[in-house]
C-alpha cells in the first residue's frame, strides 16, 4: 500500500484547491441561471427601440402579383413596411447563404416556402406591429410545388429557383436539372462497383433520415442599433459564431468591420438552429439603419419551427458489401439529399453534404464510394448540424443501420460482426477509404467494456425467451436491443480543408493575468448553454496553476474577443480549447523567466509543480504563480517587458475522432406501438475529460435530444407544402416525464495531437444515440421479418408496423 | 404568436359577467383558466375584443354534495379535483381524469368549467361528464337553465352555451359505492391531448355488469357518449366476446381527424384500445 507523504498531502490539496482538469465543478453559470438572472437578447431594452415583425406567405410556391403596404402603414404606431422593393437598391433583397447560394431576405417575384419572409413590419411596439402584418395585403398566384425531393429533378418538374435558372455551374460543381444544387463524389467508385458485382453477400437499404429541427428554447431574434453620427451599428443577436456574422454583416453592408460591434449576449441553446444568417438580423439591421434607432426582432416558436434551419432530410441509399462470414468489403452510398428553397447548410464551405463521408463509421472498410445529390423543394432551407458534426448524424445513422441489416441477412449477432470490422486499436492512425486520418481509438476496449456492463448476453437471452412467449400468444410486449458503436468527427478544423467564407477554421484565446494573480481570458467561441465559463476556466487553472474560481472567461463581444469561428461542431474543446492551453504555455514560459529572476536561479533548474515553480532538489525554494503575477508587474526581469499575457489563435492539425459505444434495451406494446426505453447506457470516450459532470450533463442532454428524433420529432408537410406542427404542441420536444433513464461510462483515449488530449463530447450522444434508438425499434420487429422500419418511431408508425404484419386481432 | 388587443375585465360576481356579456355582445368572451382561450388567442384564431376573466368571482368556485349530488363550481381548477375528499369518496374518477391533464403547472391554472364549457373535441372532461351523465349549469340573461352533458356539444367549439352565457356550475349524481372506474388515456408525451381516451363507469352485481357508461374522448369533432358499447356490456360475465363486441360499437362511432397524432385508423383502433384498458381497471375496481 502506498502511504502518502506530507509532501504529497500538500500537493494533493494545492490541486484540489484550483479546481482544474478532471474535476466536477459546478457550472459557474447556472448561479445566473437558476435564478432567472441571465441576459438574453430578449431582455435587451433600449432607448428609443422599435419592434418588427415579418409578413410571411401563406403558400409553398406562388407568385407574388402585388404588395400594397397602405392599410398597414396607415395604423398608428407603424413606422415602416419594408418589401423587397426597398432593399433590390440596396442589394439587400438577398443574402449568400454559408453553402454558396443566395437566400431571398423578402421575397421579390416569388415564394418558395411556406412562412417566407415577404414583408418586414417596423411599429413602437410589439403588438402592433403584429397587429400591423395582418394589414399588408398580398396578392398571390400559386404555382404547384415539390415537396418529395424524389420528384425535384423529374424533367416536367416546376423550376423553384427562377433567380439561377441559367446559372447551370453552382458553387460546386455543375448542375443537373434547375432544381439541382450539386453533386459531391468521393471515393473510388470503379473498385467499389468491382466488389459489389463479385461479392458474396450484398445488402441495400434506403434509409431517411427525416427532417427535423434543433428547436432550441430561446428562438432566433437580434436588436440592432446603428449610431448614425459615428457610422456604427451595434448588433446583438442568437450567434453561435459573432465574429463571422460581424464579416459578413460588413461584406453585405459595405459597412467598415471596425465600425460593426456583435455582441452574443446569454444564448437560450443553438444545436446549430444560430449558426446561420436569417432574414430577421438582415431587416433590424436595415430598419436600424433607415430609421436611425435600435429594431428588435424577437422570431416566435412557429416561426422558428417553420423558417429557421432545419436539419437532416437525407435519403440515403446504402449499400454494403461482405464475405458470408461477415467481413465487410466495401460501402456504397447514394445520398437525395432535401435542402429546401435555397441552400443554406452551415457547412465549411468546400463540404456541400458536410462530413458525410465519415458514412464507413468505425470500421475497416478498405473500398467505399459516397454521391450526394442536393436538390431544391418547396420547403424552408437549412440543412445545419442538430447537435452533431457536419451530416455526422446521419453518416451514422447510415452504417450503423446498414450493419445491423447486414448482421441480419447472415445470421450473425451484431454486436459480433461489429467486433470483427472495428479498425483495430494499432491500425491508428488510421486512413478511411473515404479520406479521412483518424487521430486515435480503441474501439474493442469500449465494446467490450459496454457488453459486460450491460450484460448482452444475458439479455439476448431474455429476448429469445420473450419472443418465443409472444408467439405463444404470452404478452403483446416485443423487446429489443439497440446496439450503436460511432465514430464522430469533430472539431472543424485544419485550414487545408476548412473554412467558412474563405476564413481558416481556426480558433482563439486571450488570457490576461492580473497583478493580483487573478485571470481574465476572452474565447473566440460562444457557448449557448455548454459550459464554457466553467471548463475554460478549469484548463486554464491546471495549465497556470491559479484557482478556476479566480478566472473569468469572457466570450461573444466582438470588440473584447479574439477572432474565433463560433461554436458548433463540437469544435469549442477541440479548437479553442486547445488555443487555451497553447496560450497558457506561452505564459508559462515567460512566468518561469520570471521565476528563474526572482529566485536567482537558472530556469533549468526550476520544475512546475502545481500552482508554483520551485527549485529542483530544494521544494521550500518556489515562487507561487500569484507571487510570479505581482513581479510580472513590479519588478520583471531586466530587458523583459511587463505583463503577463497571452493570445493564441489555434490552427488544428487534424480533426479529432470522439467514439462511444450505446446499448438501448426497449419494450414495445405491439397494440399501441407505444415503445418504452427500459435501459439505456452511453460509454463515450471522449478523450481527456476537463469536467466529468458536464460531460454526464452534455450526454443527458444530446441523448435525450436523439430519443427525441428517433421517436417522434419532425417536421412535416402536407402534400401542398403546408407545414404541419410548427409548435410545441403537436412537435416532439420530450419533457422529463418520456425521457429515459441514461447510464453513463466511459474510457478514456487521449487525441495524440490535442495539446491536452480533449476531443469533445457535446455532439457524441445525439449521434451515436439516434441510430441505437433505431435500431432497438427495428431488433425489436426483426424476428417477424420486417425489414427496415424507417423513423420517426412514434407510435403510429410502429402500429401501422404491427398491422402490416398482421400482429393485431 | 402575438395576440391581437383586447379590454379585460375582472368583475367579482355573476350578476356583473352576464350583465356585461349582455351589454358587449358577441365581441366579448368569458376567460376561465386560460389554458385553451389565450393559446388561441396567441395564434389569433380567437381575437375576442373584450376578455371577462372570471377568476375573482368567489360563488363559481367550490365543491359540495347537495343531496344525491355533487355540485362543482366551474372555476373549480383541476388541482382542487385532484385534491378534493369528496371527490375520492364519491367520484375517484375525476381524480384520475384530472391526473392525466397536461402537467401541475397547467393543472393549477386550468379549470373543470373552462374545459367543459370550450367545445374543444382535445378536452378531457366533457366525455368524462357524459360517461357520468352530468349536466352543467348555464346562467345568462334569462335566468338559469341546465343542460346534461349529453345534450350539450354540437361540434368543434360548437355547443349549447349561448354567447351571453356562462358556465357556472356541474352537477352529478353520485355514483353507487362498490362501482368501478377507470379513465385510460393514450397521449405522446405530457401535456399532449389524447390521441385517444375512453372513461368507463361500471357495476356488477357478483359476476354480471349490471350497468356501463363509456365516454370517448378526442376522437370525433366532439366528445362520445358510446350508448351501444356501454349496453352491449349489460347483462354480460364482462367475458372477451361481450367486450369485442363493445370496443365495435364504440370504434364504429368514431370520427377522428388524421394529425401528428397519428392517421383517422390509429386513433379509432386506439379508442377501442383504451377502451379495453379502462374496462380492465373497471372491472378490477368494482365490487358488488
Amino acid at each position: 500500500m502506498n502511504k502518502q507523504t506530507p509532501i504529497d498531502i500538500d500537493r494533493a490539496e494545492r490541486t484540489e484547491k484550483l479546481q482544474g482538469m478532471g474535476c466536477k465543478r459546478k457550472r459557474v453559470e447556472d448561479i445566473r441561471f437558476t435564478q432567472g438572472k441571465g441576459n438574453y437578447v430578449d431582455d435587451l431594452k433600449l432607448p428609443g427601440m422599435v419592434f418588427g415583425d415579418f409578413v410571411r406567405s401563406p403558400h409553398a410556391h406562388a407568385r407574388i402579383v402585388s404588395i400594397d403596404t397602405t392599410r398597414a402603414k396607415a395604423l398608428p404606431g407603424v413606422i415602416a413596411v419594408l418589401t423587397a422593393a426597398d432593399l433590390k437598391p440596396l442589394g439587400l433583397h438577398y443574402m449568400p447563404t454559408l453553402a454558396g447560394d443566395v437566400q431571398a431576405v423578402l421575397a421579390e417575384e416569388k415564394v418558395l416556402f411556406q412562412n417566407q419572409e415577404v414583408a418586414f413590419v417596423i411599429a413602437k411596439d410589439r403588438y402592433i406591429a403584429s397587429d400591423a402584418t395582418e394589414l399588408v395585403d398580398v396578392v398571390y398566384e400559386a404555382l404547384p410545388c415539390i415537396v418529395d425531393p424524389f420528384k425535384s429533378m423529374l424533367p416536367d418538374a416546376p423550376v423553384l429557383r427562377e433567380d439561377i435558372k441559367d446559372k447551370m455551374v453552382g458553387a460546386h460543381g455543375p448542375r443537373k436539372h434547375p432544381n439541382h444544387i450539386f453533386e459531391w463524389q468521393i471515393g473510388d467508385k470503379d473498385a467499389t462497383d468491382a466488389i459489389f458485382a463479385n461479392a458474396e453477400v450484398t445488402i441495400k437499404e434506403m434509409l431517411v433520415d427525416h427532417r427535423t429541427h434543433p428547436s432550441p428554447l430561446e428562438t432566433c431574434q437580434s436588436v440592432a442599433s446603428f449610431d448614425k453620427i459615428k457610422g456604427e451599428l451595434t448588433l446583438w443577436g442568437t450567434f453561435q459564431a459573432p465574429h463571422v456574422i460581424r464579416t459578413v454583416v460588413s461584406l453585405i453592408s459595405g459597412l467598415p468591420e471596425h465600425k460593426i460591434h456583435v455582441i452574443a449576449p446569454d444564448i437560450g441553446g443553438g444545436f446549430g438552429n444560430k449558426v446561420g444568417a436569417y432574414a430577421g438580423y438582415v431587416c433590424s439591421v436595415v430598419g436600424s439603419i433607415v430609421l436611425g434607432v435600435p429594431v428588435k426582432w424577437v422570431e416566435d416558436r412557429m416561426e422558428n419551427l417553420s423558417t429557421t434551419s432545419f436539419a437532416r432530410d437525407y435519403h440515403m441509399t446504402t449499400e454494403l458489401a461482405a464475405t458470408k462470414e461477415g467481413k465487410i468489403l466495401a460501402m456504397r452510398v447514394h445520398v437525395l439529399a432535401d435542402h429546401g428553397a435555397f441552400d443554406a447548410c452551415a457547412d465549411p464551405s468546400k463540404w456541400p453534404a458536410g462530413f458525410m463521408n465519415i458514412c464507413t463509421g468505425s470500421y475497416d472498410i478498405p473500398t467505399a464510394h459516397l454521391v450526394v445529390d442536393g436538390v431544391y423543394t418547396n420547403k424552408a432551407s437549412g440543412g445545419v448540424a442538430y447537435r452533431c458534426s457536419f451530416r455526422v448524424t446521419e453518416a451514422v445513422f447510415a452504417i450503423e443501420r446498414a450493419v445491423e441489416v447486414l448482421a441480419q441477412k447472415i445470421g450473425m449477432d451484431a454486436a459480433e460482426l461489429r467486433l470483427k470490422n472495428f479498425i483495430k486499436a494499432e491500425q491508428f492512425p488510421y486512413h478511411s477509404a473515404l479520406g479521412w486520418e483518424y487521430d486515435s481509438g480503441d474501439y474493442h476496449t469500449a465494446m467490450k467494456k459496454a457488453m459486460d456492463t450491460i450484460g448482452y448476453a444475458e439479455l439476448r437471452k431474455e429476448q429469445a425467451a420473450k419472443r418465443a412467449a409472444f408467439q405463444r400468444g404470452e404478452t403483446r410486449e416485443l423487446m429489443g436491443i439497440g446496439i450503436s458503436f460511432f465514430t464522430e468527427i469533430v472539431g472543424a478544423g485544419p485550414s487545408k480543408n476548412c473554412d467558412i467564407l474563405g476564413i481558416a477554421m481556426f480558433d482563439s484565446a486571450e488570457i490576461r493575468i492580473h497583478p493580483t494573480g487573478s485571470i481574465i481570458a476572452r474565447m473566440g467561441t460562444k457557448s449557448q448553454g455548454q459550459g464554457h465559463e466553467t471548463t475554460y476556466a478549469q484548463i486554464i487553472a491546471t495549465e497556470l496553476g491559479i484557482p478556476a474560481d479566480d478566472i473569468m472567461i469572457e466570450e461573444g463581444n466582438t470588440d473584447t474577443a479574439p477572432y474565433g469561428l463560433g461554436t458548433y461542431g463540437s469544435r469549442s474543446t477541440p479548437v479553442a480549447g486547445a488555443a487555451t492551453a497553447v496560450a497558457a504555455r506561452k505564459i508559462k514560459a515567460k512566468a518561469q523567466m520570471i521565476a528563474a529572476h526572482m529566485l536567482e536561479v537558472h530556469e533549468g533548474d526550476l520544475e512546475w509543480d502545481v500552482d508554483r515553480f520551485r527549485v529542483k532538489g530544494l521544494p521550500e525554494k518556489f515562487k507561487t504563480m500569484k507571487e510570479i503575477a505581482w513581479s510580472a508587474y513590479n519588478s520583471p526581469p531586466p530587458n523583459m517587458e511587463p505583463g503577463l499575457e497571452a493570445v493564441n489563435y489555434y490552427e488544428p492539425p487534424n480533426m479529432t475522432y470522439p467514439f462511444g459505444a450505446y446499448f438501448c434495451v426497449m419494450d414495445i406494446d405491439v397494440d399501441t406501438g407505444v415503445a418504452k426505453t427500459r435501459r439505456f447506457y452511453a460509454l463515450d470516450d471522449c478523450g481527456t475529460r476537463i469536467n466529468p459532470m458536464i460531460i454526464e450533463g452534455q450526454v443527458h442532454g444530446g441523448l435525450t435530444e436523439a430519443f427525441a428524433c428517433a421517436m417522434g420529432q419532425e417536421i412535416r408537410y402536407d402534400e401542398t407544402g403546408n407545414v404541419m406542427g410548427a409548435s410545441f404542441m403537436d412537435f416532439f420536444l420530450p419533457t422529463a416525464v418520456e425521457t429515459p433513464h441514461w447510464e453513463t461510462d466511459f474510457t478514456v483515449t487521449p487525441s495524440p495531437h490535442h495539446p491536452i488530449g480533449a476531443k469533445g463530447v457535446g455532439e457524441s450522444p445525439h449521434v451515436g444515440g439516434v441510430p441505437c434508438f433505431s435500431n432497438a425499434v427495428n431488433d425489436a420487429y426483426a424476428f417477424l421479418n420486417a425489414g427496415h422500419i424507417q423513423m420517426p418511431h412514434d407510435a403510429w408508425r410502429l402500429w401501422k408496423v404491427g398491422e402490416r404484419l398482421g400482429l393485431h386481432k | 404568436m402575438i395576440p391581437g388587443t383586447f379590454e379585460y375585465y375582472r368583475p367579482d360576481s355573476v350578476a356583473s359577467v352576464v350583465a356585461l356579456l349582455a351589454k358587449l355582445g358577441d365581441d366579448a368572451r368569458p376567460l376561465a383558466g386560460g389554458q385553451s382561450l389565450i393559446a388561441m388567442m396567441k395564434t389569433r384564431l380567437a381575437s375576442p375584443e373584450h376578455l371577462i376573466d372570471l377568476s375573482a368571482i368567489a360563488e363559481l368556485h367550490g365543491i359540495r354534495e347537495q343531496g344525491n349530488d355533487i355540485i362543482i363550481g366551474a372555476m373549480t381548477t383541476q388541482h382542487e379535483l385532484i385534491a378534493s375528499e369528496l371527490l375520492a369518496k364519491y367520484l375517484p374518477i375525476i381524480r384520475e381524469t384530472s391526473l392525466v391533464i397536461a402537467d401541475p403547472q397547467i393543472r393549477y391554472k386550468g379549470t373543470l368549467g373552462g374545459n367543459v364549457a370550450n367545445g374543444d373535441p382535445g378536452n378531457d372532461m366533457p366525455a368524462l361528464m357524459q360517461c357520468l351523465d352530468a349536466s352543467y349549469q348555464l346562467v345568462g340573461p334569462k335566468g338559469e337553465r341546465e343542460v346534461a352533458a349529453r345534450a350539450f356539444y354540437n361540434g368543434a367549439y360548437d355547443t349549447a352555451l349561448q354567447a351571453d352565457e356562462i358556465v357556472s356550475a356541474v352537477r352529478i349524481g353520485k355514483p353507487v359505492a362498490g362501482h368501478g372506474y377507470g379513465y385510460e388515456k393514450l397521449k405522446r408525451k405530457i401535456g399532449d391531448y389524447a390521441t385517444a381516451a375512453a372513461a368507463v363507469m361500471i357495476t356488477m352485481s357478483v359476476a354480471t355488469c349490471t350497468s356501463a357508461s363509456i365516454g370517448l374522448t378526442n376522437v370525433s369533432e366532439t366528445p362520445l357518449w358510446a350508448e351501444a358499447a356501454g349496453k352491449a356490456l349489460v347483462g354480460t360475465q364482462l367475458d372477451e366476446a361481450s367486450i369485442a363486441k363493445a370496443v365495435a360499437a364504440a370504434e364504429a362511432i368514431t370520427n377522428p381527424a388524421s394529425d401528428m397524432r397519428g392517421p383517422a385508423e390509429y386513433r379509432t383502433k386506439m379508442a377501442g384500445i383504451m377502451l379495453r384498458r379502462a374496462l380492465e381497471r373497471a372491472k378490477s375496481r368494482a365490487h358488488g
